[in-house]
């Protein structure tokens, strides 16, 4: 009896081996932004080539990165440039960091759709966020508080925000913390004097999109840079990509790919 | 054979429940190794009265004084709710429902605890912080007083459940005695059994306080998460475990931060023990006062 069962596990483990066998793995890892560009890609990818197997995982830029340089996958996802501390630590341990970026994505600053407020100043945005403003009739809108959103500070919209918007100055104290591009849009929903700001794929009907400087965040002004908060996003890989993972790339970045891009909320590049 | 057999299978047995050994120990190391490094960066009392965290910038300050205080705020807060609710609805189950309202009351009580915390944010973000914001008038209902209200139901089955264990353990002779000696039921509750399941019941609360400290996605989703003291319950807070779920996955790891957030969680890992022992240890007490033995 005991005999048997051992040959059907060995049978079975061997099985298993020969059916993954032939086909290429591509391990992905990182951020949570990146995260839906990389599976409606990898998707449509591994129809196309059955033949290779992509696994992805979330756990944020700094995990996938991180990753990486550990050699436990192919490609980091990242919606921020690598630091300067993970570069150094990538050439100690022999990884060559190699950036690629995959999509443009927009950060539209949204407002609850009953403000009166269409439009604000790249200044405006600047002092709402560092504290100097702390009411919309200060900005021509009713005598109200405002709630000021803003993502975790280690999050790539926030750093990227934080960059394009506030030129690294501190965002207030009191602004309120939410993990994630829907928390926030949720909010902003909820909330008659809030102000946040999202990804341009997250924009719902249910808010309002502001113009910055009377531009209109919308993906051809994303595309052509015009719009003042625009970042890339990027995926990364140790050397040049080869095999199965240049091929992924490949199709990413070609016409269908970046269509996918687009289907995703992002900005595509083409 | 035979033995052989009864022996191996203890063996096994065994090793499954050292494991959790295995595991608690892995977390303390791990904790240890990654939080105490933050002390290179900053002392202990930079970091727990530092007022400003600001971790991403240059130069970063890690004062976590806002998040220690939004946990205990809301803690506090979720108190308030949970202990009336728990150990009222323990001693109404326990000396007045019927059997059919036990049989029913008891389950019911029981799913509040199976719920996912992430269905409870939910209904916190959706239901109970709008309504909030509308009849307090206040410019956002994501704060204190709703994340305390959401932890204080969180933790209801926790000290409902364990209280009323504490009732039951109490010798029935207690209560016949009383009785006898003429007691009406009100006095006999209040001056004998309460007094009698005391400590069970604090273990209870404590359980609940446990239960309370260390819930994250709740908090991360109703507290509001501004970094600030908090002045009011009306205010936003940041507790600390949103901050470490907020902030983990996007740090640089081996960075200043990642061991910051690494020390936080080992200062909530020594608070959540150090309640769990002193819950421990009072109940251990009280079950020597009553002779249940151990």
């Amino acid at each position: 009896m005991k005999k048997i069962i051992n040959v059907v596990i060995l049978a079975l483990l061997l099985g298993a081996n020969l059916m993954a066998a032939g086909k290429e793995k591509i391990r992905m890892e990182g951020s949570t932004t990146v995260l839906p560009i990389a599976q409606i890609t990898a998707e449509e990818f591994m129809n196309i080539h059955p033949d290779v197997v992509i696994s992805i995982q979330g756990g944020g830029s700094g995990v996938g990165i991180a990753s990486l340089i550990d050699g436990t996958c192919d490609i980091a996802n990242a919606s921020r440039a690598m630091k300067e501390a993970e570069i150094k630590n990538a050439i100690a341990k022999g990884v060559d960091p190699v950036a690629h970026i995959v999509a443009m994505d927009g950060i539209a600053v949204i407002v609850h759709p009953s403000n009166k407020i269409n439009n604000l100043s790249r200044a405006e945005i600047k002092k709402i966020y560092t504290g100097k403003i702390s009411n919309w009739k200060e900005v021509g809108g009713p005598d109200q508080k405002i709630v000021v959103l803003s993502r975790d500070v280690a999050s790539g919209t926030y750093e990227a925000f934080n960059k394009l918007a506030l030129n690294d100055e501190k965002v207030r104290r009191d602004a309120l913390l939410n993990a994630s591009n829907k928390a926030i849009a949720a909010a902003v929903e909820k909330t008659p004097g809030a102000i946040g700001y999202v990804g341009i794929g997250y924009i719902t009907p249910q808010v309002k999109a502001l113009t910055v400087d009377d531009i209109a965040c919308t993906r051809a002004n994303v595309v052509a840079k015009i719009y003042p908060y625009s970042r890339p996003l990027f995926m990364y890989t140790n050397g040049r990509p080869t095999g199965a993972v240049k091929r992924y790339f490949d199709f990413l970045l070609s016409k269908e790919g970046q269509a996918l891009v687009t289907e995703a909320g992002f900005v595509g590049l083409k | 054979m035979r033995k052989n057999k009864d022996q191996i299978y203890q063996k096994i047995f065994a090793i499954l429940a050292f494991s959790s050994l295995l595991f608690l120990t892995g977390i303390i190391v791990v904790l240890f190794k990654e939080g105490l490094p933050i002390l290179d960066s900053v002392s202990i009392r930079e970091f727990i009265t530092g007022t400003f965290w600001y971790p991403t910038y240059d130069p970063p300050e890690f004062g976590i004084l806002p998040l220690l205080l939004g946990t205990l705020w809301v803690s506090f807060g979720a108190l308030l709710v949970c202990v009336p609710i728990g150990i009222g609805a323990a001693l109404y189950l326990h000396e007045l429902a019927s059997y059919r309202q036990r049989a029913i009351l008891k389950p019911v009580i029981e799913i509040l605890a199976s719920i996912p915390s992430i269905i409870y944010g939910f209904f916190g973000m959706i239901v109970v912080a709008p309504f909030i914001q509308k009849v307090l008038d206040l410019p956002t209902g994501l704060c204190a007083l709703t994340a305390s209200l959401i932890l204080g139901i969180m933790a209801v089955p926790t000290v409902c459940s364990l209280s009323e264990d504490a009732l039951s353990f109490v010798p029935k002779s207690f209560r016949e005695a009383a009785f006898a000696l003429g007691a009406n039921r009100w006095q006999t509750l209040t001056r004998v059994i309460i007094p009698a399941a005391g400590s069970g019941i604090s273990t209870a609360i404590i359980l609940g306080m446990s239960r309370v400290v260390g819930e994250t996605m709740t908090v991360l989703m109703v507290a509001g998460g501004a970094a600030v003291i908090p002045s009011s319950f009306l205010v936003p807070v940041r507790p600390m475990t949103a901050t470490i779920a907020a902030e983990m996955g996007e740090t640089v790891v081996g960075s200043t931060h990642y061991y910051a957030l690494f020390a936080i969680g080992l200062l909530l890992f020594l608070a959540t023990m150090a309640l769990n022992v002193i819950a421990e240890v009072i109940s251990r007490r009280y079950r020597l006062k009553l002779g249940l033995g151990r």
